[in-house]
């Protein structure tokens, strides 16, 4: 009876110290590969390299989000106001959700699907086909030259990202409302930004410098612990993404919490 | 052995993963200027060994010493400054996919500075001459490459930076004779014109023939034998004759499960 009760109980005690472990080589991990940042030599090219892959190659998909985003806010919310004030209603939801939390929540999302799985992928296949302990060979500390660029790099690219982001998804709103619900155009602008404050945007913004920070970090973590072939690369770049897309959720509640429940 | 400090000197060097003992008291010495060739079959640790030298892996006992400085016991900034003067071939290559050959091969004065990228191409050019490569594949991806020429790029990398120790890990495992015989020529020319210690793994006789001075041979964790490399074959330890010669009798047994 005991062993029986037990048991669920000892494999419980392992899944949290497991997980404990994780979060623990995790921080360990980001410490290591942002302390790298402070101290030369530095890899610029790896920088721009990986500022390129992320904030470039990330717009069109980013940007096809927002727009489609905007558009169906201003119809779902057309729905709920129609009756009364519908224009600076829709103006004022549109703006705000956008900036505040669809923007940087859907982007690092499609960000996290992208440039999480790049990283994961190419840093694991790295590890498997021993091109890291390479790099050790070759004088040159693989944390410094795989993962602290990357972490940069990702910090300063998702908030100019989202802030793409913000622009495109207010236009898509103002798309609907001038072309489908027949709304004056400078009317619902004005409306817009009437609406919006500075703290909007910028939580939006730090938000996205926090998620970068995440699906970076998670990319390059999983990548760097993979082991066993091909295999263990899949599973890196399943867990990179799954993991990231994860914390971009729980953090985006975190963060709200700390800048508007006052 | 002439006299003085040996250039690398491992003594009791123990290794576990897990519960299976890889490396159970390596003792192992090669001279300056010397080239020594370890023997061993799959998995006898051959691997784990250099891994443990170049600090890839930390092993569990024992002492590793270049020029008479034991490697473990000092601070990282030192061992640091003594792994930059090793270089590494490792089993597989492992090029850089990423980056063109020309970057590959003078990644570690890049990555140092040591050298502008203008340069480096010349650099690079050069030392692909000295592998017996056109300048041309400078510009190409290592994916773009066959299993010799890549060996031949690794083997520049490895030289680029003129190192005066450097590990091979069987680099003519996965290639025809003819290319492994190249690649041989190829080692024992650039060993002797750098001047360097080498110590070599193979699990191929006639490449140990080739490259090694002294062979050495590894087994059950430790190092069971070591001689001129000419006498494999005659060397009269059954291990060594019965592995030189590829029989399935005699006293090593293959391990099938573990
Ligand atoms: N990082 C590691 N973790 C666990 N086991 C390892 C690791 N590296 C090597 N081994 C094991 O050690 C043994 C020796 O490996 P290795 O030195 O690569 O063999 P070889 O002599 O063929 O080069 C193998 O059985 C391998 O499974
Ligand atoms: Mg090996």
């Amino acid at each position: 009876m005991a062993a029986i009760l037990l048991d669920p109980l000892a494999a419980l005690g392992r899944t949290v110290l497991g997980g404990c472990r994780s979060v623990g080589d995790v921080a360990l991990f980001a410490l290591e590969g942002a302390s790298h940042l402070l101290r030369p030599p530095f890899y610029g090219r790896r920088l721009l390299r990986a500022f390129v892959e992320i904030a470039w190659f990330s717009l069109p998909v980013v940007a096809l989000t927002a727009i489609f985003t905007g558009m169906v806010l201003a119809l779902q919310s057309y729905t709920g106001f129609a009756r009364f004030n519908a224009q600076s209603a829709i103006a004022s939801v549109v703006v705000i959700s956008i900036t505040r939390e669809l923007g940087p929540v859907l982007a690092a999302l499609m960000v996290a699907g992208r440039i999480g799985a790049s990283f994961a992928a190419e840093i694991g296949t790295m590890r498997v086909t021993d091109q890291i302990d390479a790099l050790t060979t070759l004088s040159t500390h693989p944390m410094k030259y795989l993962v602290a660029p990357r972490l940069l790099a990702a910090v300063i690219a998702l908030p100019l990202l989202v802030l793409v982001a913000d622009i495109l998804g207010v236009m898509g709103g103002w798309i609907i409302a001038t072309f489908k619900l027949g709304f004056v155009s400078e009317a619902y602008l004005k409306a817009s930004f009437d609406f919006l404050e500075t703290d909007d945007v910028v939580s939006g913004l730090v938000k996205a410098a926090v998620f970068g920070f995440v699906i970076a970090l998670m990319g390059t973590w999983c990548g760097y612990r993979s082991r066993g072939g091909a295999e263990g690369v899949g599973a890196a770049t399943t867990a990179a993404v799954v993991a990231s897309s994860i914390l971009i959720l729980a953090l985006d509640y975190v963060l709200t919490e700390a800048f508007f429940a006052r | 052995m002439s006299g003085g400090v040996p250039k690398l000197r491992l003594r009791g060097l123990r290794k576990a993963f897990g519960a299976k003992q890889v490396l159970d008291g390596v003792d192992l010495e090669v001279a300056a200027g010397h080239s020594l060739v370890i023997l061993g079959g799959s998995g006898s640790g051959k691997s784990v060994t250099i891994k443990c030298v170049l600090g890839l892996i930390e092993p569990d006992a024992g002492t590793i010493e270049i020029d008479g400085r034991d490697l473990l016991r000092m601070p990282r900034r030192e061992r640091e400054a003594i792994g930059d003067r090793i270089g590494m071939l490792f089993q597989n290559g492992a090029l850089f996919d990423s980056l063109p050959v020309w970057e590959n091969v003078c990644f570690k004065l890049l990555a140092q500075k040591r050298i502008d990228r203008r340069r480096a191409r010349d650099k690079a050019a050069e030392v692909l001459a000295q592998v017996g490569l056109a300048a041309s594949v400078g510009d190409l991806s290592p994916a773009e490459l066959s299993g010799g020429m890549q060996k031949r790029v690794a083997l520049a990398r490895t030289i680029a930076a003129e190192p005066d120790l450097i590990f091979f890990d069987e680099p003519t495992t996965g290639l025809d004779p003819i290319m492994g015989a190249v690649i041989d020529g190829l080692i024992v020319d650039c060993v002797q014109r750098l001047g360097a210690t080498a110590v070599s793994i193979t699990h191929d006789m006639a490449s140990a023939r080739r490259i090694g001075d002294t062979a050495a041979m590894l087994y059950a964790g430790r190092l069971v034998w070591s001689g001129p490399a000419a006498s494999l074959g005659q060397s009269g330890n059954a291990m060594v004759d019965q592995f030189a010669r590829g029989e399935r009798e005699g006293p090593i047994k293959m391990e099938l499960r573990r």
